[in-house]
């Protein structure tokens, strides 16, 4: 890698990086596990004078329950998240999410809170972040705010997060016990990252009919997405195969389709649809 | 005692590279040393109005800046090493740095050197180059045609050179009963090796001496070739590989960086070092395949397959690389009939100039095209005409009485047992209970292929004589010096340049097996033109099968000249000493003996020789091939096609190859599996992408798909012995056929998945897009 030049500092609290990152004057960024920072400095696409490293901020990977809500720290690495029994116990699919991002080194280094705030819709943890609802807590110059990832990401590597300040958490909102959970990955096969990734969440109640349904899709275009439409189509409905058929139509609806070498807006429609109905078969089956 | 030669053996060359005590060429730290980083054309084809350094020349830390203009008259172009007789080469001048025009995306405009490469790089970026951007052009069949950009002047139409090996009449194809036609192209992909290419010139201004560290596989080619580029003799020039981490092909060429560097070198009278980054590898590394071939085939409704004849389109890029017009020529036009008897044969190649980057060798060098080209069409064929493809291939190839069998085009194959190595794979697949579950999972509604490829590939590097006939620049005998020291250790030298392949495990067990001397006590010395004679370097599948039987004759000779040492000691004839384990002694009477040891002592001190005979252990040999060899194998791929999205997975994958005498099965087994990922990753993922006009698209891993470890099952592979006639271990090349089989093995799977539903083509590679729009379309590929 020959990036351009910077300065590198680190920070021993969240109030010390937030100091630090002030006195960059807009120049400075936060370098936590660097998967997604590193490689925008080899090509330099971004050229930031200073590097604030956060990595050994204590207290940034708890992970515990809040009422209804589970809250893991920013500085938590997908190969953690994979193994965590309580997130195990209470989300499965951001276990299994985690368990299948990147590559063993990419595991071992990055963060939840650094993939989430990239605002790169070809991750994979927005499916599940913006299925269930996931806040990001960001500590900054102004204290301390809850920002939905719904929203946050307004296009590609365009986030709504303010200067100079940093997630510490990330909050998701726990799905009742009777719902099944999954996350379906089509894998990009130069990239890794899924070319579609479906986080799907749903139950049925005793009657027969879905009482919870949770659906969000990354990867196949320009801002990830939850797929409300399906959502609202099978809400309350009795589940069956021409049915969940019939909402995965729905999958794109609103969605803006991107584009590369492998795969057209076309075809990232199609295999979305694809996957939102296995995914869907996989959860209410 | 148990022969070495057949064992597997740990690679010695692993423990130092895996416990970080290799040194690659980036590792190298010499004082006073500069780094040097590259300005290159983001456009295909463009006239330089004017380049400005000026900003470059006042950034802190930078030392040079040199362009095209400034170099030109010191340093000469680089030039191809491969020109076949009869092809009415058009050979362009390639400047190392391109002085008025340049003709792709990474051509070299100038060069910046500094004190580090980060400042190299910053500098880089202030240099203002003003181009005029021309009509350029990315399809070689494209380039072609009449009104296409001209990329030359000098080359009318852009054809670099036409050659026509054979001859198949149109009354050969009209007469037939079943006439078939199909394109079958290969896709251009990147080399890429985990090292980029680089290299580190350290001029001497004392000496007048260059040493010139650079990412070879042939250092000794690299020096014959530089020494012209520079005007700078080969006896003080130095070349020398460090530890390197692969090459493919890709580092066969001799390259503009290389020259550039060292001219800096020179000039500066500093050390100066270039890396490739990974995004410079896709603009400006030798690129391999990308031609586009149109077959016609003949045969008969009973499986005879009569004639072939083939026009390749063969993109050679904006100017001829080292081997370049060599690949299509030889290596893809006189393979044309692969493994089968098929009377008539002919290919007409037309090498093309484009907007791209040059093309070169890569792993099999066109054999896997032409495989490809074959093993897709007979495929093709056997459901034509409706019959089981492992048939068709049966019918057709040449028995193993036939040997040495002279093809279509008057190659004669040394040994092959085709037939052998088919049965192997259709036992070991379980073929018939394969098809059987194809049909049965058909019925539910789910698509399996079965994908079957048989080989023969020219490889062993070969005899010189015919290197002169078709035209190579240089022999391709090989050299080995065996030198004793006066302990009985043993150096070995050979012109042979691993990187990566474990010449160094597998030339040690033939000396082991010769000497009698314990394995540790061997050594190898390669990649270093001071420290070989000369050599050739290490492509073509031809290290074991010509340089380690040089390593082998070497050996032989130490052990005469031992012998005559041991007679005249224990005072009996020559013919009465035998040598075995590492000891001579006296037929009849082996209390009268000497090991390998006391004769290395005798021989050194030299104070009693046989009346005559000079002091010292060490011979050398010259070995020069009587012939190429001729690998062979079946392949066998299974793929399940998901005909929802046209995604596609590899269910299993049998290769039964045959390299004659396989030295180290590990070692062979390693060459193998690593050419089997190549091969099915351009089968189903990898190709460097241009747009028409030549702007590349494919810049970085993020855009070029590289096979990964788990897009693949277990690769299943088995071994036939058939041996070589034409060298002492009876070894042939093993390092391409993986390669070679598979890129054919992999694509006839998916074609025989999707035959059911109507598809009968699709461009490599196979992405799941392609599979998924023909299936849709029930038919060709949009």
């Amino acid at each position: 890698m020959i990036p351009s030049q910077f300065k590198y500092l680190r920070a021993q609290s969240v109030e010390e990086a937030i100091t630090m990152l002030q006195e960059t004057h807009g120049e400075g960024k936060i370098l936590a596990g660097g998967h997604s920072l590193v490689p925008l400095l080899k090509f330099r696409i971004t050229t930031p004078g200073t590097l604030v490293d956060i990595t050994r901020i204590p207290g940034l990977k708890d992970v515990r329950i809040d009422g209804d809500r589970l809250l893991v720290g920013a500085l938590k690495t997908h190969y953690e998240i994979s193994k965590d029994e309580t997130i195990i116990d209470n989300i499965p699919a951001l276990a299994k999410t985690a368990s299948e991002t990147g590559d063993l080194q990419v595991r071992n280094y990055g963060t939840i809170g650094g993939n989430i705030v990239h605002g790169d819709p070809v991750a994979d943890y927005p499916a599940i972040a913006l299925a269930l609802d996931a806040e990001l807590k960001v500590e900054g110059e102004d204290g301390t705010e809850m920002l939905p990832v719904d929203g946050f990401a307004l296009g590609p590597l365009i986030t709504m997060m303010p200067e100079n300040a940093i997630v510490t958490e990330v909050s998701f909102e726990i799905p009742p016990a009777h719902a099944e959970q999954t996350y379906l990955k089509y894998t990009h096969p130069a990239t890794g990252y899924p070319l579609v990734g479906v986080a799907a969440i749903a139950g049925t109640g005793d009657d027969g009919t879905i009482d919870y349904i949770r659906v969000g899709v990354t990867g196949v275009s320009d801002v990830s997405y939850r797929a409300r439409p399906v959502e609202e189509f099978l809400m309350g409905r009795e589940p069956s195969e021409e049915l969940i058929k019939e909402a995965a139509e729905l999958a794109v609806e609103d969605a803006e389709m991107g584009s590369d070498l492998f795969a057209s807006p076309e075809y990232r429609e199609h295999i979305t649809k694809i996957y939102v109905k296995r995914a869907l078969y996989e959860v209410l089956k | 005692m148990e022969k070495m030669v057949g064992q597997r053996i740990k690679r010695k060359e692993d423990p130092k590279l895996i416990t970080g005590n290799g040194m690659y060429l980036d590792d190298m730290k010499i004082p006073g040393l500069l780094h040097a980083s590259i300005v290159r054309s983001p456009h295909p084809h463009a006239n330089i109005v004017s380049i400005d350094k000026e900003k470059a020349l006042k950034h802190p830390g930078v030392v040079a800046v040199y362009t095209g203009k400034d170099l030109e008259g010191k340093i000469n172009p680089v030039p191809t090493s491969w020109k076949v007789p009869g092809m009415d080469l058009i050979e362009t001048k390639q400047y190392p740095l391109a002085i008025n025009t340049a003709r792709y995306v990474g051509d070299g405009v100038a060069m910046v050197v500094a004190d580090s490469k980060y400042t190299a790089r910053d500098a880089a970026e202030l240099i203002e180059v003003d181009y005029e951007v021309l009509p350029s052009i990315a399809n070689q069949k494209e380039a072609r045609k009449d009104g296409a950009p001209q990329i030359y002047d000098e080359v009318p139409g852009n054809v670099a050179f036409k050659y026509v090996a054979g001859e198949v009449t149109d009354e050969d194809l009209e007469n037939a009963e079943v006439v078939m036609k199909g394109s079958y192209n290969t896709q251009r992909v990147a080399p890429s090796p985990m090292e980029t290419r680089n290299s580190l010139a350290q001029y001497n201004p004392g000496s007048g001496d260059l040493k010139l560290y650079v990412g070879s596989q042939n250092p000794h080619i690299h020096r014959m070739v530089l020494s012209e580029v520079l005007n700078f003799p080969e006896h003080k020039l130095h070349v020398k590989v460090a530890d390197m981490g692969g090459g493919f092909g890709g580092k066969i060429g001799v390259y503009p960086d290389e020259a550039l560097v060292s001219y800096a070198s020179m000039d500066l009278k500093r050390p100066v070092k270039w890396v490739e980054t990974r995004n410079e590898h896709f603009q400006s590394a030798n690129a391999g395949r990308d031609m586009m071939v149109d077959l016609e085939l003949a045969g008969t409704k009973d499986g005879k397959i009569t004639a072939l004849r083939a026009v390749n389109h063969a993109n050679i890029g904006a100017y001829l690389a080292t081997f370049g017009p060599g690949n299509p020529t030889i290596d893809f036009g006189l393979m044309l009939s692969g493994a089968y008897k098929i009377e008539k044969a002919q290919c007409t190649t037309y090498g093309m100039y484009t907007n791209t980057m040059s093309v070169d060798s890569y792993r099999g060098a066109g054999k896997p095209e032409v495989t490809f080209m074959l093993e897709r069409a007979v495929d093709d064929f056997a459901r034509k005409i409706n019959m089981d493809p492992i048939e068709v291939r049966r019918i057709n190839f040449a028995s193993k009485e036939e040997f040495p069998f002279t093809n279509a085009q008057g190659l004669i194959y040394d040994s092959g047992d085709y037939v052998k190595a088919l049965d192997r794979a259709v036992e070991k697949s379980d073929y018939h209970a394969l098809r059987q579950k194809q049909e049965e999972l058909r019925e539910e509604g789910r698509y399996i292929g079965i994908g079957i490829s048989s080989y023969v590939e020219l490889s062993g590097f070969g005899p010189s004589a015919v290197a002169g006939a078709i035209g190579f620049q240089g022999g391709i005998w090989e050299n080995s010096t065996v030198r004793v020291h006066p302990g009985g250790t043993v150096t070995v030298y050979t012109g042979t340049s691993p990187h990566g392949q474990g010449h160094d495990t597998t030339f040690s067990q033939i000396v082991k097996d010769k000497l009698g001397i314990p394995y540790e006590d061997i050594n190898f010395v390669f990649n270093d033109t001071r420290a070989v004679s000369m050599g050739w370097g290490t492509y073509g599948s031809r290290s074991l099968a010509v340089g380690g039987n040089a390593v082998g004759l070497a050996t032989d000779k130490v052990v005469e000249k031992g012998r005559r040492i041991a007679a005249h000691l224990l005072e009996a004839e020559v013919e009465d000493i035998e040598f075995e384990e590492g000891v001579y002694s006296v037929r009849d009477d082996n209390s009268r003996r000497k090991t390998f040891q006391e004769i290395a002592k005798a021989a050194n001190f030299a104070w009693s020789l046989p009346e005559g005979m000079e002091p010292g252990l060490e011979e050398q040999t010259f070995f020069d091939p009587s012939n190429f060899t001729y690998p062979f194998g079946t392949h066998i791929a299974v793929v399940e096609v998901d005909i929802e999205t046209g995604e596609i997975e590899i269910l299993r994958y049998i290769a039964v190859d045959d390299s004659g005498k396989i030295v180290n099965p590990t070692v062979a087994e390693g060459q193998i599996l690593g050419g089997i990922a190549q091969g099915v990753g351009q089968a189903l993922w990898e190709g460097v992408q241009y747009d028409e006009k030549g702007q590349l698209q494919s810049g970085s891993f993020m855009d070029y798909a590289m096979p990964k470890a788990n897009f693949f099952p277990k690769i299943e592979m088995e071994f036939t012995e058939t041996l070589s006639p034409v060298n002492q271990l009876g070894s042939k090349g093993v390092a391409e056929s993986g390669t070679t089989g598979s890129i054919a093995a992999a694509a006839n799977a998916v074609m025989d998945a999707l035959a059911p539903l109507g598809v009968k083509h699709i461009e490599l590679p196979l992405k799941p897009e392609k599979v998924w729009r023909a299936i849709q379309k029930g038919g060709a590929e949009s």
